[in-house]
């Protein structure tokens, strides 16, 4: 089992919830994609109120991870549980709004613009549409609300994804390189809305290859090497272009 | 936050689609009049012969609207991706309401589609009008059977690499009682018969399409 694990290990087997306050249980996990083995007992515990960062090699599985936890992708190997709901059970279908996700590609719709893609989104959830403008202020769209999605930049777009995640309170947030594409000032807005998250009793899982950013937004940042969890090393053991020290 | 009732959420996937639509222009701009060129080069092959094109001229309308109709009921299913289908699943609206609310878009989309084509075959194959007022019940059943068979084709071959091919393929089998029942219905007129019973193929092809997707929207999302 990876030392990553937090998990009583026969309660996680036997499927059971071993810690009542988890709102992430992953125990002995695989999945596969496309018939290619991409997770492979995979161990991890995420509690209320609790960020963790996850870092990799490109194709190690990080996103993978991610989908996994969203309810995207259903394990073939293993018992797990996202805000008490057995992945891969119809039971998924009822958390699916609590979760907030933000891939590595937009999931906005080009043609338009930020405000009508958040007041779609609204509509659709039940989110009150006047609170569009505000999460867009709060981001620092305030004045490209009208602008259509094909001609923002993609920091602009990052950013309007997270007025999306303002706006529905996601009870576990789920970030694929969130300071992608972001300036240094508007970087401390992804960590804010972890914060808030993790403050309301949620949870954050947070893939990225920014070591040092992950050191600031998260609790523990964990490695994931050959499919499996590990503890990662301190960022200070690793100097970039001298390995380890 | 209360999620509003699945038919009001239907009704915002396809004004969506309608607005993303609207801005590309692709169905009523692109396809309906390459339809159109379509309906010009068959008297172009066929000849000057005029009461031939007139004989034909209801038919050829019919092909043309199922080969092109194929094209414009897939198409949002073939441009969304794989970040905006996750959005949507995790949304919390069920797959079938979504799948519902595209086959709502794709329908109005077919029934302008196939009211652009109509005066042009009037206009080049001047087919007999007698059947005319039989069309306001044939053409949004044909557009309703055919934008349910795309929808569901385009659920089905999401997730596949040769989807835009794949989707086609599926959707024109499973269109031709709709061609059939079409055509019977000018047909039947022209000889005096009756068409009720053309027309209720035209629904029972429908109301199965409609029903296929109803029980199938789950699987086939869990599926791709």
């Amino acid at each position: 089992m990876s030392p990553a694990s937090r998990l009583p290990y026969d309660a996680c087997r036997a499927g059971r919830q071993a810690h009542p306050d988890a709102v992430i249980e992953l125990c002995g996990i695989s999945v596969s994609v496309e018939r290619t083995p991409v997770l492979r007992d995979l161990t991890l515990t995420v509690g209320a109120g609790e960020a963790v960062g996850v870092t990799g090699a490109n194709g190690s599985g990080k996103s993978t991870l991610l989908r996994l936890l969203a309810t995207l992708l259903s394990p073939a190997a293993g018992t797990g549980r996202a805000l008490g709901s057995a992945l891969g059970s119809r039971e998924c279908e009822r958390i699916r709004p609590h979760i907030g996700l933000i891939g590595h590609s937009p999931a906005l719709y080009s043609r338009l613009t930020l405000a009508e893609n958040l007041r779609f989104f609204c509509r659709l959830t039940g989110v009150d549409v006047s609170a569009v403008g505000a999460a867009l202020d709060a981001v620092g769209l305030g004045r490209s609300a009208d602008r259509p999605v094909d001609r923002c930049s993609q920091g602009m777009q990052r950013r309007a994804e997270l007025a999306r995640v303002i706006l529905t309170k996601p009870t576990l947030l789920l970030l694929d390189e969130p300071h992608a594409g972001l300036d240094t000032g508007s970087a401390g807005l992804v960590d804010a809305i972890i914060d808030d998250v993790c403050e309301r009793g949620g949870a954050a899982v947070v893939v990225s290859h920014d070591r040092a950013r992950l050191d600031v937004a998260v609790d523990r940042v964990l490695d994931l090497r050959a499919g499996s969890l590990h503890d990662a090393l301190p960022s200070a053991t690793v100097v970039p272009g001298q390995g380890l020290r | 936050m209360t999620p509003p009732g699945p038919a009001r959420q239907a009704l915002e996937l396809a004004r969506k689609d309608l607005l993303l639509e609207g801005r590309a222009g692709e169905a009523l701009l692109v396809t309906a009049p390459f339809g159109g060129v379509a309906l010009l080069l068959f008297p172009l092959a066929i000849g000057t012969d005029v009461p031939l094109l007139r004989s034909v001229g209801y038919g050829i309308y019919w092909v043309v609207v199922l080969l092109f109709g194929v094209l414009v009921s897939l198409r949002q299913s073939a441009t969304d991706t794989p970040a905006q289908a996750a959005l949507l699943r995790l949304t919390g609206v069920h797959p079938a309401v979504r799948l519902t609310g595209r086959a709502a878009a794709n329908t109005l989309l077919l029934l302008a589609f196939q009211l652009i084509l109509l005066p042009v075959t009037v206009m080049i194959y001047d087919p007999p009008l007698d059947s005319w007022p039989w069309l306001l019940a044939v053409l949004p059943l044909v557009a309703a059977g055919l934008a349910v068979l795309g929808t569901l084709a385009g659920a089905l071959a999401q997730g596949f690499a040769g989807r835009a091919t794949l989707g086609p393929l599926l959707v024109i089998p499973l269109a031709l009682p709709l061609l059939l029942s079409a055509t019977q219905v000018a047909e039947a007129v022209r000889y005096g018969r009756q068409p009720w019973s053309w027309l209720a193929l035209l629904l029972l092809v429908d109301v199965v399409a409609a029903l296929a997707v109803a029980l199938s929207a789950r699987s086939l999302e869990e599926y791709s």
